[in-house]
């Protein structure tokens, strides 16, 4: 286990095995993102209060969950990079961020579209999920302009790690948020003590939604990396052979 | 045509379904840049090196 896992993190052998996993990735969460999409628009019901502009949540929800996800990949690679000083770690963290950053605009702004039929705002300031998540895009700003600002990617690894693991206190905040204080945004749909809140016409397209995006999320990342896994290799001898011996792409 | 209207919700549903496509695009292309990028960047380095020698 240790020994496959130490190879994993060798990167000539994580940039191959990366490519090869890609399409594992991309062609599972295609199926299930057309599934979702023609489910979700026109097989489930109406919401009873809400109508079609419920539809909305098979892509906020997915939005909001991707937003979350990376933020926490992002966090936990980096605290192990912190503390184990595996490279491949920091690499990983690097690469979540502009794809958390994405998701996260991506929610609020599915968020507003949604909010406005159904609240009557676009926008509420100091409304606890709102807010919450708003900040999460500011986290994610500031993390990649700190990167930006440091030459030396070993600092660069270390001080947005410090800022990555601070900043993960912001993620129980936006879950718990529509609990701890009132919000107008409505409460859990899926994960509920007494079970989703939601017959299972509309229930299978969102898990198709929410789980074909993460496989989409997860093929990203790995590309993203592997970019990341090259630059940061550019001066081995296993980077220099690649790009020799290739033609303009590999 | 009236399962496109949305019960007049169509202009929120569809733009909602059509940023998430956009950000995705968007995510994708970026991804495709980012590797040329870098793996020029190497190249054109390699190339400069290999002619200094």
């Amino acid at each position: 286990m240790w020994k496959f896992l130490h190879k994993l993190a060798s990167p000539p052998h994580f940039y191959d095995l990366s490519a090869k996993i890609i399409p594992w990735f991309v062609v599972p969460g295609t199926i299930l993102i057309v599934y979702g999409t023609i489910a979700g628009l026109f097989y489930a019901p109406p919401d009873y209060q809400q109508g079609d502009a419920f539809r909305i949540i098979y892509v906020h929800v997915p939005a909001a969950y991707l937003s979350m996800l990376a933020y926490t990949v992002m966090a936990v690679s980096a605290g192990i990079g912190l503390i184990w000083r595996i490279k491949l770690s920091h690499a990983v963290a690097a690469a979540a961020a502009p794809l958390g950053a994405w998701f996260t605009f991506l929610a609020l702004i599915t968020g507003s579209i949604w909010g406005r039929p159904m609240w009557g705002t676009w926008w509420e300031w100091g409304d606890p999920r709102l807010t919450s998540e708003l900040i999460m895009l500011f986290l994610y700003f500031g993390y990649m302009a700190l990167r930006a600002a440091i030459d030396d990617t070993t600092k660069a690894d270390k001080a947005s790690a410090v800022l990555a693991l601070v900043g993960a206190v912001n993620i129980p905040i936006i879950h718990f948020s529509v609990e701890w204080w009132s919000s107008l945004h409505q409460g859990a749909t899926i994960v509920r003590a007494d079970g989703p809140a939601m017959p299972a016409e509309m229930l299978l397209p969102l898990l198709a939604m929410i789980l074909g995006f993460s496989f989409i999320f997860g093929a990203l990342l790995l590309g993203r990396v592997r970019s990341e896994v090259l630059f940061r290799e550019r001066r081995s001898r296993w980077v220099k052979n690649l790009v020799l011996s290739s033609g303009e792409q590999g | 045509m009236e399962a496109l209207a949305m019960g007049g919700y169509g202009a929120y549903v569809w733009s909602s379904f059509g940023l998430t496509l956009i950000v995705v695009i968007i995510c994708v292309v970026q991804v495709k840049r980012r590797h040329q990028q870098v793996f020029s960047d190497i190249k054109t380095r390699l190339r400069a090196m290999e002619t200094d020698q």
